[in-house]
């Protein structure tokens, strides 16, 4: 039952000044997405790292987050005409609205990786080395193809 | 406008006359190879730090050590396409001896003497050792052969006079390192030489060669939007921790992820030792600031 979590936060992040532009809605909630899947991303790999100490109870929740928001439904945050070539401030490339099938796998590719980060961070910090390799080749594998630098 | 074109053909008229001379390959000797011994292991290593399989494996495809060729380059000049370098004999290089790819991979000459287009970048493997392209010629020739033929370019005139590129050369290419080696010799290599980093991440002059008095200042994308970010350290903050990790894992200090081509440059050094991640973050980190 993290969505609600998930919900809350993303509304935070929408919340902040600095993305209070005058971005459609479905682009400030992409991106809000996009900034909890980092933030959590953060915690697990600060550990993993060793730069801050492991804490199981902190990487399952942030595991679970990742899971949160990987269950959110894309439909409504990617409609026609949001591409980076249509509208400023978007890293979106088109090639993402000729291509949506692939587009829609590599994002369940992600939620695959952050499930079995959910199912291994919470058992130690060895677990986490791997399962953040799985998931950054997950987020790599869409950004390369379909988001532009900025 | 006309005018400008006029005088641009003009150009590439003297410069093919008078400039024989400077525009004629310049080949490597031979001898210098004698008694060398390629091992294709160590090759593995120069081949993923050098790149080659990011422009030569086919778009798209997954097997990225099948170098069919086709990666599109688009410049201001036209379209280039990477070629195939399979050991295939008729498609890709498998009839090369190993002069005609030292020459092809350190100057920029083709077996039949023609200038390659530096959207190859020779002109920063012009400094690779020998022993390193010895061994990469011998892991090369352990990969599948693809027998799709080369796509040719897409380039328009004067540009697509080969030899016109003899007179790039003259001017531009040039074996010198542009930073200090310091104690890190194998972080300039890396970056300088085999992983051509500057490529993407310094501004170039009208006629395409880059501004060394930018180094690693950023530039734009050249495949379209947006720009390539500086990496000098008026502009990037990071650690050398932080680069190094960047490098392995695609992550940056704000977990953001790696995108765009640089997600090759990190898959392929995700494969190297971590001491040449960190020799490359230590060079990064001593780059001199730019004063704008
Ligand atoms: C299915 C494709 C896809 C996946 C998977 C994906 N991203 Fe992204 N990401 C994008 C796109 C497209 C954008 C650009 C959105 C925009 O600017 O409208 C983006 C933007 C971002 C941003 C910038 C948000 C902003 O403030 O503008 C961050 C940070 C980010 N992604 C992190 C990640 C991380 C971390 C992962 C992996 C855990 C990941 N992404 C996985 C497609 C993806
Ligand atoms: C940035 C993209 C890029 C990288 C990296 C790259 N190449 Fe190429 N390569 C090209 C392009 C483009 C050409 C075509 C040049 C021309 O036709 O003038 C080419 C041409 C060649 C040729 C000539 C083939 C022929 O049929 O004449 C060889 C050999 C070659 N590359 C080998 C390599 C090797 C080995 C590496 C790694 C050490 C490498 N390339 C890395 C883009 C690249
Ligand atoms: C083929 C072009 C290319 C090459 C070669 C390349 N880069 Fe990049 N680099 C990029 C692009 C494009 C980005 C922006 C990535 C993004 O949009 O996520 C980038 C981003 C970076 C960043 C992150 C900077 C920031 O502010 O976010 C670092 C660090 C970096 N590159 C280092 C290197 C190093 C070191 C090398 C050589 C080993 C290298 N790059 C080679 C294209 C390249």
């Amino acid at each position: 039952m993290k969505t609600p979590f998930a919900a809350l936060a993303l509304l935070a992040v929408l919340g902040t000044p600095a993305l209070a532009q005058d971005l459609p809605q479905p682009v400030k909630a992409r991106q809000g997405q996009f900034n909890i899947m980092a933030l959590n991303l953060g915690v697990l790999g600060g550990m993993a790292r060793g730069t801050v100490e492991y804490d199981a109870e902190a990487a399952q929740a942030a595991a679970d987050s990742l899971v949160a928001v990987s269950s959110l439904s894309q439909g409504a945050m990617w409609p026609d005409g949001t591409d980076d070539g249509s509208i400023a401030g978007t890293r979106a490339k088109a090639d993402i609205w000729g291509n949506m099938d692939d587009f829609t796998s590599k994002w369940a590719d992600f939620g695959e990786a952050a499930t079995a980060m959910a199912a291994a961070a919470g058992t130690g910090r060895d677990a986490l080395g791997p399962n953040m390799g799985a998931l950054g080749n997950a987020c790599k594998a869409c950004h390369d193809t379909y988001r532009a630098p900025e | 406008m006309r005018s400008f074109l006029k005088l641009l053909v003009l150009a590439a008229i003297v410069g093919a006359g008078i400039g024989l001379w400077v525009t004629a390959p310049n080949r490597v000797d031979a001898a210098r190879f004698d008694g060398l011994t390629g091992d294709a292991a160590r090759g593995e290593t120069v081949f993923t730090a050098a790149g080659c399989a990011s422009c030569h494996h086919a778009k798209g495809s997954e097997d990225k050590l099948l170098l069919t060729g086709g990666m599109e380059f688009v410049s201001d000049f036209g379209t280039f396409y990477a070629p195939n370098i399979s050991p295939h004999p008729e498609a890709g290089i498998g009839g090369w001896s190993f002069e005609d790819f030292a020459n092809a991979v350190t100057r920029g000459v083709s077996p039949e003497g023609q200038h390659y287009y530096p959207a190859f970048p020779y002109t920063a493997y012009t400094k690779m050792q020998d022993q390193d392209l010895s061994d990469l010629w011998a892991y090369m020739q352990t990969l599948d052969p693809s027998d799709v033929a080369s796509k040719p370019h897409d380039v328009g005139f004067p540009f697509n006079i080969r030899r016109s590129v003899g007179g790039w050369k003259f001017l531009f290419m040039s074996d010198d390192y542009v930073i200090e080696a310091a104690d890190n010799e194998r972080g300039r290599y890396l970056v300088e030489t085999l992983a051509h980093c500057a490529e993407c991440h310094t501004p170039r002059n009208p006629l395409g060669a880059l501004d060394k008095a930018r180094w690693m200042g950023g530039a734009p994308n050249p495949s379209g939007s947006g720009t390539i970010p500086a990496l000098t350290p008026d502009k990037l903050d990071w650690s050398a921790a932080d680069v190094a990790y960047y490098l392995e894992s695609g992550f940056t200090p704000s977990f953001d992820a790696v995108g765009g081509h640089m997600a090759e440059v990190v898959e392929n050094f995700a494969a190297l030792p971590a001491e040449d991640r960190e020799a490359v973050a230590a060079y990064i980190k001593a780059l001199p600031p730019l004063d704008e």
